[in-house]
């Protein structure tokens, strides 16, 4: 689950971190006030949405006046900004963080720290060259990323913080002021379940000050049930709809651009299953997993998911029944079929425990559901009906 | 021989009384599996299944000497189950649990690396041995005794890897899902190293996905130190980026962790691979008749 900025900032802040300082606004209105209250000569009104790249994609401007505040505000609220980290549709724009402005600074840094995989520790990351994408840094110029791996058996200790905030060049007051930061992201990080955190920049003012200028916090899902409080902040209009009806119904689903709606058991199978109808020259519609369980309920929610995409001209049913029967798989199969009433092509794989009774089901249903054998002959002939 | 489980391998169940504990565990003694018994808190001196119910892993450990666990438990209790089997020095903790938060996992690998005690999974189907052990929830009916070790982030993938092997003959040695998660208790390149090791395994399926370096790093891994012939495969070719497809693992962020780097990786490294699931089982077939090794 993702925080918005300013969710992220007011987290941080409660960690003792300095962060820019902001209002939020739901319209211009609200905006105009907040640039008052603000009581700077300039202030920054930012889109809050799930994604980077805002500030190249026009989500992120100066304002001077309350009446620019107010306008900024109305341009962006309401509307959907593309980044290149968005969809085509783009996030909509439901409020805007008006915020003080911190310029000039003297300097902009990096500070982030996710759980890596390879070394199995939260490890965090450093750098000089704030203010930029940091996969790019780290691309063109890895040098320049400064890496901490922390032992959750003594956590991250202030020598380390000190460590990196020598190696940035920081001197005087701003050493202590970084540990104090450094130290306190990391309390925030393990304190509730984070999966990715940022500052990005991190601006050293002229008067030495270190302020989190943007923040960015993910929050691992799998950790919410032990945090009402961040669960709370959720903002379900950030989330793509049919993956939120799925996730309802607790099924997986991840929308895609094609016209073979996939229905699957297993999350490897379900990928696998894309990946051999783009392999046999037809194009997945969505990434759907029913679970273990793939009862007619789950059934009829899956097809409903699947057909709620006006591209889907033909529909692939791919269960690998484990412990399950396949004769009770292609019974659901049969009743959700007709209480959904599918009109596209369903070719149906069933492998596993009482297979052939599934198949002979099937074929003995008199609907359009063509049997399978075997991944490969069901992939061709979904791709097939199309032809 | 095989890997980690074979027939004298006596498994504890953790969450033995509850519902996945008990369906489970009923499949696991129809397969043959040695069940000694099970941890429910506060059912201690019960009978569950016709086996012995303790109070904890400790007392479990003393009375029957088992030396692997399996916990089914929700996953807010994971955490404390696992480092109650390590505490009680059991050798083998599979997690099957889907749900786990990371930094659980995280501190209890860390617990497992300083005790010397082997996690597998969570969020995964299980070890078996087919004909001597199987450890949690993958369908016993479709392995065959053979000669294939399998290593897999999914279970359905490693049922379908294991019906192909079954179907052609091969068979398997054994099969071990390591789970979809981002900290997996055991690696691809652990069970390489195990696979390598053992007389029984002939050759090794590898499957990935994708998400994270695991594969690059079992490519050079392979690459230098098994001499055994591999198959590799990585589900997720047409995945988009920054969606987490189903695993909590199964994600490309910030451009890395795609399927096509994998393939790169196993192609620098000499490994058989196929692009077509449907194929795992024939590409190690052709592979093992091209070594003359059948």
């Amino acid at each position: 689950m993702n925080l918005h900025e300013y969710q992220a900032k007011e987290l941080l802040a409660r960690y003792g971190l300095r962060v820019q300082t902001g209002v939020l606004a739901t319209s211009g209105h609200e905006a105009a006030d907040a640039y008052d209250k603000l009581g700077g000569k300039f202030a920054v009104v930012k889109a809050q949405v799930h994604a980077g790249g805002r500030g190249k994609a026009g989500g992120v401007k100066v304002v001077k006046s309350r009446d620019e505040a107010r306008e900024v505000a109305e341009s962006l609220i309401g509307k959907n900004l593309v980044t290149y980290q968005t969809d085509a549709n783009g996030q909509p724009v439901n409020s805007v963080y008006v915020s003080e402005d911190l310029y000039p600074v003297s300097r902009e840094l990096y500070l982030g720290a996710v759980v890596d995989r390879s070394s199995r520790r939260v490890t965090f990351m450093a750098s000089t060259e704030g203010g930029v994408e940091i996969e790019k840094v780290a691309h063109d110029t890895p040098e320049k990323i400064l890496k901490v791996v922390v032992d959750p058996l003594v956590g991250l200790q202030p020598c380390h913080a000190r460590e990196v905030a020598f190696q940035l060049g920081l001197s005087g007051e701003q050493i202590a002021n970084f540990v104090k930061m450094m130290l306190g992201a990391y309390q925030a990080f393990v304190e509730n379940d984070f999966a990715l955190f940022e500052i990005n920049p991190l601006a050293v003012r002229e008067n030495g000050e270190l302020v989190c200028v943007d923040a960015k916090i993910n929050l691992d899902s799998n950790a919410l049930f032990r945090h009402a409080d961040l669960l709370a902040l959720r903002d379900k209009s950030q989330e793509n709809e049919r993956e939120l009806k799925a996730s309802e119904h607790d099924l997986n689903y991840v929308a895609l651009e094609g016209n073979i709606g996939c229905m699957v058991n297993g999350a490897g199978l379900a990928m696998a299953t894309m990946d051999i109808i783009k392999l046999y020259g037809g194009q997945p519609a969505n990434f759907l997993d029913v679970g273990g369980g793939a009862t007619k309920a789950r059934v009829i929610e899956a097809f409903k998911l699947i057909l709620a995409d006006s591209n889907v001209k033909a529909v692939l049913i791919n269960i690998f029944g484990g412990i399950v029967r396949c004769d009770m798989i292609a019974e659901a199969i049969i009743d959700a079929v007709k209480e959904v009433n599918v009109t596209v092509p369903v070719v149906v794989r069933l492998e596993g425990n009482n297979a052939e009774l599934g198949s002979k089901l099937l074929k003995e249903s008199g609907l359009a559901l063509i049997p399978a054998e075997g991944l490969a002959d069901a992939a061709q002939k979904v791709v097939a009906t199309l032809k | 021989m095989s890997v980690l489980v074979n027939k004298n391998t006596k498994v504890l169940v953790q969450g033995f009384t509850g519902k996945n504990g008990t369906f489970h565990s009923e499949q696991a003694i129809a397969y043959g599996t040695k069940v000694v018994g099970g941890v429910t808190p506060g059912k201690g001196g019960s009978q569950h299944l016709g086996l012995p119910v303790f109070n904890t892993m400790n007392e479990a450990v003393r009375e029957t000497q088992a030396d692997a666990s399996v916990i089914y438990v929700p996953a807010p209790f994971v955490l404390d189950s696992a480092v109650e089997a390590i505490d009680a020095g059991v050798a083998l903790i599979v997690i099957i649990t889907e749900g786990v938060p990371t930094l659980d996992m995280l501190k209890v690998k860390r617990y497992a690396e300083s005790s010397g005690s082997r996690i597998i999974g969570p969020n995964c189907p299980g070890i078996i041995t087919p004909g001597e052990c199987k450890i949690g929830i993958m369908p016993g009916h479709i392995h065959l005794p053979g000669k294939i070790g399998i290593v897999s982030r999914s279970g359905t993938l490693t049922y379908e890897a294991v019906a192909q092997t079954t179907k052609l003959g091969l068979g398997q040695s054994t099969c071990i899902g390591i789970g979809g998660d981002p900290i997996p208790g055991t690696s691809h390149i652990d069970s390489l190293k195990l696979f390598q090791e053992d007389p029984q395994t002939e050759a090794i399926i590898m499957i990935g996905e994708i998400g994270g370096t695991a594969e690059e790093e079992a490519a050079e891994y392979v690459k230098s130190h098994v001499t055994k012939p591999v198959v590799g495969y990585i589900a997720g070719v047409t995945a988009p980026a920054g969606k987490r497809m189903g695993h909590a693992g199964a994600i490309i962020s910030g451009g890395k962790g795609t399927a096509e780097e994998k393939f790169a990786a196993f192609e620098k490294a000499g490994i058989a691979y196929t692009r077509s699931p449907a194929e795992l089982g024939t590409t190690m077939l052709e592979l093992l008749k091209s070594k003359g090794m059948i």
